[in-house]
């Protein structure tokens, strides 16, 4: 999960990594307000998870109350690429004497930690790796050991942070450590990180990703979930409890397993479709499942045809069929089905989606994954 | 032959008294498994269906003989489980528990590699390994394996998914192709085993005559393999590489399937295992196909 700019500095501030005084506001009098109590200059940004926001004109700086209300005004309800701006972060603009970059996270070849440290920050820094690789230090940390200050220490005296900043740099990257591995984030990356004339060093932007599988130890990540940017189809399937991802095709998917789900939109892509969706329904495609699968599939409006690919292992063919038959009675679908059903017991599952007596306009039962796609995708152009 | 496992591994099931450790290890047994004990702290000295339950690892180890594990616990209690078994010198720990934290992942690998370097560990987030005839712990439906085929070519199966395990198992099956042995490695971001680790054992396994190999989106696991199999592996193979069309930044199902930055492809991954001699084929049906190919030119 993906936090947006303002969650991420509440979540550093909790691992006290310092970020400027400032806060959300979701109305222009609520920018103005909080603007007033950081105290000006302030700066207003968009709160998008989209690149290039200041380019949009998503982020402006505001000497007094008025300015600010006029760049509120302009920035909420603003669409950056496809993004719709409903939320401000406003907080006090900082003097900015340099910008560093660090980052945490995992490094899945060497299975270790990974910390990238830059003195140059502030950019894109995958240009800055790709231009002068050398100006990024990389570090791994073995998760057991952890990361000590006098590790961190000895990381940004390699990346080149000058004298001045190396205590406050050090510092932070310990900090940002125990938020990167207690905070349970995939990636937890402050760029920049700035230095001040004062000669403190702060957080300017947070930039955090949080590992799903982790939530059941973090109550507080309630909110976040709360505020995460689902298209109506994931909020429904999400009250389903279904892992579903929308695509922007016509073919409705639905499958066991992550990996045959993955497969499916790629062989219903390679006969000339488009996938309207990812959908995982697991191992145990029981009704309630399968009828949750086809009434989040069925709200999809620009679905014109499904495609049910399941491969029997434990679960088993029979089992399938009396679900989706049982789902059908449950949810009056607009769109026809195709199904490939296969693996054990598959031939029993064939037998009693034949004898239920559904019309043939409706469901089709193909013997392979291609057949299906096949089919699938030429229903869905109205063959 | 096999790898990994065989007729004479002794497996315990950690979280037997569960609904999956019961139904999974009950039919890992039926198969004909030698499952000889299970784990539940507080339970021991009672038994599932005849097999005796332990309060620890140890205690079932010194019992039993087992020198394999099969965790079905929850995702909050599979690290300890994993080292836990560890600590007993079990050699073998297959762990199906989807839902672990990566930073917890993270460190049980790293405190196995330094503590417990004779434990190897398979998954987690896997259905486990099947050695058709001899040996089954995990999910997979054990009739859907073609036994190996004594006097014929057989073939090694190596996957990230569950259920593009069974569909390669299955394309086998319909095809009449053996199966030495078929390991899951999970789809998490830190799989204990990988790709290399499986690699190798097939190259080495008199038993395994090619290998098929069923890699997805994330990570770089498939491009380390190619560069393994280009210096290493000489038996024949065919691949499939599944997530073609995912959206990038998304998790597709799998903790660890995600394109992020651009890497991690499927395309990239797929050019990387063809750049290693390997036959890739663009659907799992294709994959098959195409280790039929390969058995009819080495038969």
């Amino acid at each position: 999960m993906d936090l947006f700019e303002y969650q991420g500095k509440q979540y550093f501030a909790r691992y006290d990594i310092p970020v400027s005084p400032g806060g959300a506001a979701d109305t222009v009098d609520e920018a103005v307000k909080v603007a007033d109590r950081s105290g000006y200059p302030v700066v207003v940004k968009a709160q998008v998870q989209v690149g290039g926001r200041g380019k949009a004109g998503g982020i402006k700086l505001a000497n007094n109350a008025e300015e600010t209300r006029f760049h509120a005004n302009n920035i909420l309800g603003m669409d950056i690429k496809g993004h719709v701006v409903k939320r401000l972060w406003v907080e006090h603009a900082s003097d900015i004497d340099e910008e560093y970059y660090a980052s945490f996270t995992l490094d899945r070849a060497a299975k270790k930690h990974l910390l990238m440290l830059s003195a140059q920050g502030g950019v894109d820094i995958e240009e800055v790796a790709e231009k002068d690789p050398d100006a990024i230090v990389k570090l791994h940390i073995d998760p057991v050991d952890g990361l000590s200050a006098a590790v961190a220490r000895t990381a940004a005296v390699d990346a080149k942070i000058p004298d001045k900043a190396l205590d406050g740099v050090a510092s932070i990257l310990v900090q940002l450590y125990r938020c990167f591995t207690e905070g349970d984030c995939d990636l937890a990356e402050i760029n920049p990180l700035i230095l001040k004339p004062t000669g403190e060093v702060h957080a300017l932007d947070a930039k955090v990703s949080l590992d799903n599988n982790a939530s059941f130890r973090h109550p507080e990540w309630e909110e976040y979930r709360a505020t995460e940017e689902l298209d109506a189809r994931e909020q429904l399937a999400r009250t389903h409890d279904l892992q579903y991802i929308g695509l922007d095709g016509t073919v409705g998917i639905i499958a066991n397993g992550a990996g045959l789900a993955m497969s499916t939109l790629d062989v219903v892509n390679q006969v000339g479709g488009k996938a309207a969706n990812f959908l995982d329904i697991g191992g145990g495609a029981n009704a309630d499942v399968m009828a949750a699968a086809l009434e989040v599939i069925n709200f999809d409006q620009n679905v014109s045809s499904i495609f049910i690919n399941i491969f029997g292992g434990i679960t088993r063919g029979e089992e399938v069929a009396t679900g989706i038959v049982e789902a059908l009675s449950r949810v009056d679908l607009r769109a026809p089905i195709v199904i490939r059903l296969d693996g054990t017991n598959a031939e029993q599952g064939r037998e009693i989606l034949k004898n239920a007596g559904i019309p043939e306009s409706k469901l089709v039962s193909k013997p392979t994954m291609l057949e299906a796609a096949r089919a699938a995708v030429a229903l869905s152009n109205g063959k | 032959m096999a790898i990994f496992v065989n007729q004479n591994t002794k497996v315990m099931v950690q979280g037997l008294t569960g609904g999956q450790g019961k139904y999974h290890g009950l039919r890992n047994k039926a198969y004909g498994t030698q499952v000889v004990g299970g784990v539940t702290p507080g339970k021991g000295g009672t038994d599932v269906e005849g097999i005796p339950v332990f309060n620890s690892v140890a205690e079932a180890v010194a019992a039993t003989g087992a020198d394999a594990s099969f965790i079905a616990v929850p995702p909050k209690a599979a690290s300890a489980a994993i080292l836990e078994a560890a600590a007993a010198g079990v050699r073998f720990v297959v762990c199906i528990t989807e839902g672990i934290p990566a930073q917890d992942e993270a460190k049980v690998y790293n405190t196995l590699v330094r503590d417990y370097p004779n434990t190897r560990l398979l998954g987690p987030n896997c259905p486990g390994i099947i050695s058709p005839g001899k040996c089954n712990i995990g999910i997979t439906a054990g009739e859907i394996a073609e036994l190996p085929k004594p006097g014929k070519k057989n073939v090694g199966i190596v996957s990230r998914s569950g259920t593009l395990t069974y569909q390669a198992l299955y394309e086998l099956k319909q095809r009449g192709i053996g199966v030495s042995t078929c390991v899951g490695i999970g789809g998490d971001p830190v799989p204990g085993t990988n790709f290399i680790d499986c690699l190798r054992e097939f190259q080495a396994d008199p038993e395994t005559d090619a290998i098929i190999m069923i890699g997805e989106i994330g990570g770089s696991a498939e491009e380390e393999a190619a560069e393994f199999i280009k210096a290493n592996v000489t038996k024949p193979m065919s691949a499939y590489i599944a997530g073609v069309t995912a959206p990038a930044g998304k998790k597709m199902g799998h903790a660890g399937a995600i394109v992020s930055g651009g890497k991690g492809t499927a395309q990239g991954k797929m050019d990387a295992l063809r750049a290693a001699g390997v036959k890739v084929g663009q659907n799992p049906t294709e994959a098959g196909d195409l280790m039929s190919e390969i058995i009819k030119s080495i038969s």
